[in-house]
């Protein structure tokens, strides 16, 4: 664990891409074969499971301080992080220690004690705690809590490997992808074998856009350019190979059972087709609002009530698979061809084509893109005809276009601590807006301010706090923030009767006072009706 | 009961400080009042607008830099005791900065202590902290959690001196964060390096006081032109510096901040900086643990940091303690 620990303070230790690249291509030279693929495996988001709850991690590692559970809890929420917490409580203090088990060992005795009972797991994991250095024991209750994020994204993991081994970063990328499981994969078989014998069910990488930067005229020649909205479901990839039906989401999950919808799908297309798509709940020619969808997500058993209530279809944006050759380097344009022909063929009410937006002149785009909304579309997806399916999210030749998101002006109520960067620092915070003089909470907003403004509201929540509920701190009505959201709906779950989608703070209104602040019937004005309605 | 109510009678919180009312006089106020005495020289506990400060001869000097020449001053030595109408006053070490005191107040047989802001570790220039057994302990509690505890001083030096030889091997200069006053001294007693040690002006004149007071600190050297410094060295100032030209001139260097906060990783990563050394002037959990085995008091008045929860867990112990709302910062990084 020594050479991963030494790694990780180095990679956290700093800000800088070159020094992090550095540390891990060092680390990959290096490091134990099996190590290596568990280290990949941790830095792509695929860790074994919690062999435990939280509760009883935290009741142990209060045991272990000799502290009462509240402390503990209570420092949790100023630490911000749980395996911090256990961390600074638990790890040793002797400076000759020296546990010499390998991160292999380490990932082999975590997956072991699941299923074990928890008088058994306590020991082991109080027994671990007191032979750990601070990074050592961090990085263990980091993969106990089961949420480790080194700081390094899946790319940079990607490009160290890549200059590590020289092999394309791209071709690392696709071999990482979809289903392996660190425990029962080596090295030579995940990475270095040129012809891999589980490909079968492996996505491709997906390729996302930037949001676009300038105006649309910038792009030049309109004639070049396939525009198509926005859908705002599930990116997804479906794959039928050896007479197989895969279903991946963008995080890479498996999902192919929780759409019964597309067991069709085999039968439809041929084999040896990869379409890149979104998975939406779609009703009468119309996607339903996005908390439709949210109801399926979740789901794992479907009834056909639900699926009556809430179908789902695959808006296809792209084929990235024909006849069982790769074709992502084709054209967009011959891709898109090809694909056309796929689904007119398939006759399958489940498998829709993302329709292009007919316009002449960029000028049209710009009235057009006002009826996203009414569509339940998030705005236009540009795409250059010329181009290939990249890897990643690359700048250039596709681009997306969001319409510009609704906004509000809401009041600060009560406050949280943040986590992460963020510990000790007042920075969650919710929202209320007026009606008959009270405010009533409509949002959770995190995001959007700068480090300086974070502080400047900090300070205010500490000097202006009302009443304590636990972490929560009730504020003085004072502060109004214009809030942007994607989003809205009518939600029986929320007090206000108001759901809204991903909302951050845009700018503090520091010009407006507390009563200046939006209605909440301000927001229920926003709501669209509903466009089925309108077309009966 | 008696006991509260003397305590009481001997030191009161009202909108201005701490006030002992026998005595007419002001414990660290943070608004205006006729007489003041002062536990060391931050500025959240030594501010401007009273009519006498009493305080130690170090703190009296930090002031007269800081506040101005031309006040009231009445200055005394470690262990010094005053009368004011029957109320002893008795200057002890508390270990935090320079001149840093804690108050030992007597009176008719109630003993009460006045904290400030206090540490544990004897660091060699601040004074070394002693126990004062006492009825009533007025505390701060700026790291009163059970998540923060110090490292021993000399493991934080050889950390400390490492790095700086890591940064000139790589051809960097060190960039050293802390605050002017306490923490900046505090870094250059730890230093072991033939580098040159240049400092910022606030620093600068910082040091000057601690020599003043025959605190010897290694030779700085205090940058008065835009020149870049040739060859490596090290650089002492405080966190305000970040991103501004005075500290670009030094570039190539890496960066660090010395504080308690550093031990959470939250706020190590906000700073920015590309190293944290864990070094607070206050007490940590075992450090405050320490003070209450030491001292014995029946009954703790919290003043700043984590206090709600401070006085949560010292009910648990079955020691009396409440929480009082004062002006006074926790750890400052700025």
């Amino acid at each position: 664990m020594r050479d991963f620990a030494d790694m990780f303070q180095a990679v956290d230790g700093s800000t800088k891409t070159t020094v992090k690249t550095q540390a891990l291509k060092n680390y990959f030279d290096k490091a134990d074969p099996k190590d290596k693929v568990w280290a990949i495996a941790i830095m792509s988001h695929r860790r074994p499971k919690r062999p435990m709850t939280t509760t009883l991690l935290r009741e142990w590692a209060a045991e272990y301080a000799e502290i009462p559970l509240w402390l503990f809890e209570d420092s949790y929420h100023i630490a911000g992080d749980l395996a911090e917490t256990i961390t600074l409580l638990c790890h040793s203090r002797e400076s000759d220690i020296e546990d010499s088990r390998s991160l292999d060992d380490f990932m082999k005795f975590i997956i072991s004690m699941k299923g074990m009972d928890t008088e058994a797991q306590r020991v082991l994991v109080q027994e671990t705690w007191r032979t750990l250095d601070y990074t050592s024991c961090f990085i263990f209750n980091k993969l106990l809590t089961g949420n480790f994020r080194m700081g390094v994204s899946q790319k940079l993991m990607q490009r160290s490997l890549s200059l590590s081994v020289g092999i394309e970063e791209n071709v690392i990328a696709h071999k990482l992808m979809g289903d392996w499981t660190p425990a029962s994969i080596d090295f030579q078989e995940l990475i270095l074998d040129i012809q891999p014998e589980n490909m079968a069910s492996k996505p491709y990488p997906f390729y996302l856009a930037y949001s676009m930067p300038g105006r649309s005229k910038e792009l030049g020649d309109p004639k070049d350019w396939q525009v198509e909205w926005k859908w705002d479901g599930i990116r997804g990839q479906v794959i039928l190979r050896d007479a197989h039906l895969y279903v991946w989401t963008r995080g890479e999950e498996l999902v192919t059972d929780r759409y019964p919808e597309f067991t069709s799908f085999t039968e439809s297309i041929f084999d040896g087709t990869v379409l890149d798509g979104e998975i939406m709940a779609f009703k009468d020619g119309m996607p339903l609002d996005f908390q439709a969808l949210q109801k399926r997500i979740g789901r794992k058993i479907i009834s056909n009530k639900l699926m009556e209530e809430i179908p789902v279809v695959f808006m296809i944006y792209d084929l990235l698979e024909h006849e069982g050759k790769d074709i992502r380097q084709l054209p967009m344009s011959e891709r898109r061809a090809l694909l056309e022909v796929i689904v007119k063929k398939a006759h399958n009410e489940n498998l829709l084509i993302s329709p292009l937006v007919e316009f002449k002149e960029w000028i049209d785009l710009d009235s057009l893109i006002q009826t996203a909304r009414e569509k339940r579309c998030e705005g236009f997806m540009l795409k250059h005809k010329e181009s290939a399916y990249e890897v990643g999210r690359k700048k250039g030749n596709w681009w997306k276009w969001k319409v510009d998101p609704y906004s509000i002006d809401a009041v600060l109520t009560f406050a949280m601590r943040g986590h992460g960067r963020r510990a000790n620092l007042y920075t969650d915070y919710t929202f209320g807006l007026w009606q008959d003089g009270e405010l009533i909470t409509f949002a959770k907003a995190y995001s959007g301010l700068s480090d300086k403004e974070f502080n400047r509201v900090d300070s205010f929540v500490r000097k202006n706090t009302v009443q304590r509920f636990g972490p929560v701190r009730q504020v003085k009505p004072e502060l109004v923030f214009e809030l942007a959201f994607e989003g809205i709906a009518h939600s029986n779950r929320h007090k206000s009767g108001v759901a809204v989608r991903f909302p951050r703070m845009v700018r503090w209104r520091t010009d407006k006072k507390a009563s200046e602040a939006n209605k909440l019937s301000d927001l229920i004005d926003l709501i669209p009706e509903d466009g089925r309605n309108q077309d009966g | 009961m008696s006991r509260v109510s003397k305590s009481n009678e001997l030191l009161r919180f009202s909108e201005r400080g701490i006030y002992c009312p026998p005595a007419d006089v002001y414990i660290d106020p943070w608004r205006p009042v006729d007489r003041a005495i002062i536990t060391h020289g931050h500025s959240d506990h030594a501010r401007a607008g009273h009519g006498h400060y009493l305080a130690h001869r170090f703190t009296t000097a930090i002031m007269k830099h800081r506040l101005g020449e031309g006040l009231s001053y009445q200055s005394v030595d470690y262990g010094d005791s005053v009368n004011i109408n029957g109320v002893t006053f008795t200057f002890i070490p508390a270990g935090h900065i320079l001149g840093s005191c804690q108050l030992r107040i007597e009176y008719k047989g109630h003993i009460g202590v006045v904290s400030g802001d206090y540490k544990l570790e004897d660091d060699g220039i601040s004074g070394c902290y002693e126990p004062i057994p006492c009825h009533t302990l007025i505390t701060e509690c700026t790291f009163g959690l059970p998540l923060f505890n110090w490292k021993e001083d000399h493991l934080v030096k050889e950390e400390l001196n490492t790095w700086v030889k890591e940064n000139a091997l790589s051809g960097k200069n060190s960039v050293l964060l802390g605050y002017s006053l306490g923490k900046a001294q505090r870094l250059q007693h730890m230093l072991e390096t033939d580098l040159p040690i240049y400092v910022h002006g606030a620093v600068h004149h910082m040091n000057a006081i601690y020599e003043h007071c025959g605190i010897s600190l290694p030779p700085t050297i205090y940058p008065q032109d835009t020149k870049k410094p040739e060859g490596p060295c090290v650089v002492i100032a405080p966190p305000s510096v970040l991103g501004t030209p005075w500290l670009r001139k030094f570039a190539p260097f890496a960066s660090s901040m010395a504080s308690g906060w550093m031990s959470l990783r939250g706020p190590r990563r906000r700073r920015s900086v590309d190293k944290g050394f864990v070094l607070s002037d206050h007490m940590d959990w075992k450090g405050l643990h320490t003070v209450m085995d030491e001292t014995r008091p029946e009954r703790v008045i919290c003043t700043h940091g984590y206090t709600d929860i401070f006085a949560q867990y010292l009910r648990e112990q079955g020691i009396e303690a409440i929480t009082e709302k004062t002006e006074f910062e926790t750890e400052q990084t700025e």
